[in-house]
């Protein structure tokens, strides 16, 4: 069992490409790093890294402002992201991705800004039942706030939204459907093109929570046809405090600003304002230029491995992992649809997440416990927490092994 | 590897919990509750001229929380309020401090590994939380946070 198959996986040069990755190389409690919990966080290569270590000591300034040589590069470099971030999601233009501190930044956003311009009593905003808190509370604010109501597609035993029940959801009311592209606790990769088009015919629009997709697999955000597409930095080996939205533009230039402040307008008095044109209608404050300048690294640097391979590669480990984890007796998959992202969810009969956790930490395998911030994907599977391994293209097999390894020791202890 | 977090005594408390049942004619209850894990305890105490008469617990949780309810139960039989809650403060200075072990502590120094493991000291300080609700018969849930 420790052969991949396909030949994309085969050809895939996952020894090379733990070179990128510096974290990679330490031993934790005396063993090896084993790094399964990706969805949490992914680690950073060189390129990212020496990125932020450039700008920070070569070409830092602050952004939009002087005439002088550093601030321009430091402009030029920041910049740059923006463009890179529109070939990395195929935005048609780069004035459609607002720089936000992550995917929780991107939905409030738009819930604060579009939400209270656009949402009234009687209307409805449906989420579905595996959201991350991120896309259900700021929903829950907006409604609260305008006397709508949320509504939510369940999902089935298998971690799949029911589509056929999303569709009775639907009607005139529906102002926005705001799902998630991959499910962070189950894995589940959501037919966001359907979804989409399905809101669409009711003339309401949808936000898709990119946060776990955009390392993934290749995102296209015309194809889709999402309205809005919100993604964090970090899941993709950027650095954490950085993200994109992604909104068409007629949609975000009849937005109020999100926040006042510098860099957002065009001419201040006290007696009016005039807002600067998009993106940076929607940008107040110096950013996060050096965490911005490591995304745009991080976009290349996924490019250049190549998304379709990390999702070919990944798709092996997946089955390798499930494969291997289902033989353990008593062990109980948590998400098993049949479109999924490499996250391994589980629950064993009689040990809490939390002492697999501990006991698997001691042994050098870092992974989730918890509910993942998706409290009602517990209860919707009747577990108050699960373990969870996800998984990314500098795993191996070896480290699934281990992993396997870890939890019949996890079973001795607790036997 | 992990003998010092789970000792003996602590996975036989977590596998065969003591006073792990609704306490009839109990006169303070509270509920605990640790969000980070969604670790739910119900404590249960019987208290007669100031004294812990009986003391139960139910819930569900992880080895190191279901153990500390169980051998809090059991240390919490015949103690008055006051040393009810002096204990409180000893255990959760055991967990948290380098201070010396005390005897007044008894069983409960099987959790002195705990302090090695911070993010486990929650799990094991939930249950004396909603000890201090129920002694104050609190209504609202108590949380680790």
């Amino acid at each position: 069992m420790s052969t991949l198959t396909t030949d994309i996986a085969a050809g895939f040069d996952v020894a090379r490409i733990r070179e990128d990755f510096p974290v990679l190389k330490q031993t934790i409690h005396g063993k090896p790093l084993v790094y399964l919990d990706n969805a949490a966080t992914a680690q950073k290569p060189h390129a990212v890294i020496d990125a932020i270590v450039k700008f920070l000591s070569v070409d830092c300034a602050n952004i939009h402002r002087g005439v002088h040589e550093l601030s321009q590069r430091s402009t030029a470099a920041y910049e740059e992201t923006r463009t890179k971030m529109k070939r990395f999601l195929n935005a048609r233009s780069k004035n459609e991705l607002i720089f936000v501190r992550g995917t929780t930044e991107g939905i409030n956003l738009v819930a604060s800004s579009w939400g209270h311009k656009n949402v009234r009593e009687g209307d409805e905003i449906v989420v579905s039942a595996m959201e991350h808190h991120s896309n259900i509370v700021p929903w829950q604010m907006l409604c609260e706030a305008a006397g709508a109501k949320l509504r939510v597609i369940p999902i089935d035993d298998r971690g799949e939204l029911i589509v056929e029940e999303y569709a009775r959801l639907l009607n005139p009311r529906t102002k926005m459907v705001a799902v998630t592209h991959v499910s962070n606790a189950l894995g589940t990769i959501n037919p966001i093109k359907e979804i989409v088009a399905m809101a669409h015919r009711v003339g309401a629009l949808a936000l898709v929570d990119g946060a776990q997709a955009a390392p993934h697999l290749k995102v296209d955000v015309q194809a889709l046809d999402a309205d809005f597409y919100a993604l964090s930095g970090h899941k993709m080996v950027g650095p954490t405090g950085i993200g994109i939205l992604y909104g068409k533009s007629k949609l975000l230039n009849a937005m109020p600003p999100y926040q006042g402040g510098g860099d957002m307008i065009k001419t201040v008095t006290f007696e009016k304002t005039t807002y600067a044109d998009l993106p940076y209608k929607f940008e107040a404050g110096t950013p996060n230029i050096a965490g911005g300048i490591g995304l745009g690294a991080a976009a290349d640097y996924l490019t250049h491995i190549g998304l379709d391979q990390i999702a070919a590669y990944e798709h092996e480990l997946l089955l390798y992992g499930t494969q291997a984890l289902e033989q353990i007796p008593g062990l109980r998959m948590i998400g098993t649809a049949r479109e999924k992202a490499a996250v391994l969810s589980f629950v064993i009969d009689g040990i809490h997440p939390h002492d697999i956790g501990t006991v698997l930490d001691r042994m050098g395998i870092a992974v989730r416990t918890g509910h993942h911030c998706a409290q009602p994907v517990m209860d919707r599977f009747g577990v108050p927490a699960t373990t969870r391994a996800s998984l990314a293209f500098y795993n191996t097999t070896r480290e699934i092994d281990a992993l396997v390894a870890g939890l019949h020791k996890v079973k001795e202890v607790f036997s | 590897m992990v003998d010092d977090l789970y000792q003996e005594t602590i996975l036989d408390h977590s596998k065969h919990p003591r006073n792990c049942h609704v306490l009839g004619g109990a006169n303070h209850h509270a509920e605990g509750y640790n969000p980070l894990c969604g670790d739910k305890l119900k404590l249960y105490l019987k208290m007669k001229d100031n004294v812990v008469e009986d003391a139960s617990f139910v819930g569900s949780g992880c080895a190191i929380s279901t153990a500390s309810a169980s051998l809090m139960t059991e240390s919490l039989k015949g103690l008055k309020r006051e040393e009810a809650l002096k204990l409180l403060e000893r255990f959760h200075d055991l967990l948290t401090t380098d201070s010396p072990v005390t005897k007044e502590l008894g069983k409960l120094v099987v959790f002195c590994g705990v302090r090695d493991y911070p993010a486990r000291v929650k799990c094991a300080t939930l249950a004396w939380h909603t000890l201090k609700s129920a002694l104050e018969n609190k209504e609202e849930p108590v949380t680790t946070e």
